[in-house]
């Protein structure tokens, strides 16, 4: 997939699939350790064991129609030729947790994509579902809960366009902030000396 | 912790009051973008930000949108499926933001379906 954020979108239908009515979706970019950590997580019906070491082989899948499962294989390559890697913690009835690391600045590492995209795309086909979106870079941090924004706006679906064209906008701007405000910290580090050009 | 604040939340509701007052009614139209991972990967969130955008313009209470997962046709992805009340679902091959626009004011708005890239009757 050509971002990452295509894969949190995959990864976060899987567990809507399982079951869940509330998904974790973190993203640490920490630019200073040269690591990129995203994690979700669903409190869906999770994994039976003997599935969970198979999980990255793509002819392994729960699916009965068909016998290819991508979504996880695709996430942990992405992972693997970054230096990093994939991990799966479930347990039957609880939920999964999917974590992958990246190296941040490996030359194959996908750009991280448009993030605001993938939630409210969940957001608008998931109107029932909750979602709680953290996102830090390095110091700093954006987090977005469902379940609060549902409590504030009353009576207005969270699914009506207008409501989510105008909250796509907003994680647009809160990201374009966060990169901004990195932006500041790594001059001042640069002036320091302390950080390599990238 | 920097968060989506109560200020901003609270301009999306007054603009979408305004422009939300007058919808009521139940949705007789439903869309349906696939987002299996063949979907995502053939560029289904591409096609659910135009419809999304064409949503929001067209204005509409009738409609909802709903995202699933894979049905099967991978090689079509992506495949958006139009059911409206009375008439025969129809599924869509090979999506991309501009077919989806053409399908949603062509066949959603105005019920002439579009049979260049129409997949199948359901």
């Amino acid at each position: 997939m050509r971002e990452l954020s295509l894969h949190i979108l995959d990864i976060a239908e899987n567990g809507i699939t399982a079951g869940a009515d509330c998904i974790h979706i973190f993203v640490n970019e920490s630019r200073s350790d040269d690591r990129l950590k995203i994690k979700i997580g669903d409190n869906g019906s999770g994994l039976p064991p003997e599935k969970l070491d198979k999980l990255a082989d793509p002819f392994v899948t729960t699916r009965t129609t068909r016998r290819v499962g991508l979504g996880l294989s695709l996430l942990a390559a992405a992972a693997q030729r970054c230096e990093g890697e994939l991990t799966v913690e479930t347990e039957p009835g609880k939920g999964t947790e999917v974590v992958a690391t990246f190296r941040y600045n490996h030359i194959d590492r996908a750009p991280l994509g448009d993030m605001a995209s993938t939630i409210t795309t969940l957001i608008m086909g998931n109107p029932d579902i909750d979602f709680v979106y953290t996102h830090i870079i390095d110091e700093n941090d954006f987090s977005l809960d469902t379940r609060e924004i549902k409590k504030e706006m009353e009576d207005l679906s969270l699914s009506d366009p207008m409501v989510i064209h105008h909250l796509t906008e907003s994680i647009r701007r809160s990201l374009r902030q966060l990169e901004a405000s990195e932006d500041k910290t790594e001059t001042r580090e640069d002036t320091d000396g302390k950080t390599d050009n990238r | 912790m920097a968060k989506l604040t109560i200020d901003d939340l609270k301009k999306i509701k007054e603009k979408s009051t305004k422009e939300t007052s007058l919808r009521y009614g139940k949705a007789n139209i439903k869309i349906t973008v696939h987002m299996g991972t063949c979907g995502i990967a053939a560029g289904a969130r591409e096609v659910m930000s135009a419809l999304m955008e064409e949503m929001a313009d067209a204005d509409r209470q009738d409609i909802r949108v709903v995202t699933s997962g894979c049905m099967g046709m991978c090689s079509s992805e992506p495949n958006v499926t139009i059911e409206i009340e009375g008439a025969e679902p129809i599924v869509y091959r090979d999506m991309d933001q501009n077919r989806m626009r053409q399908v949603f004011k062509r066949h959603v708005l105005l019920g002439e379906v579009q049979t260049d890239f129409a997949l199948a009757r359901m």
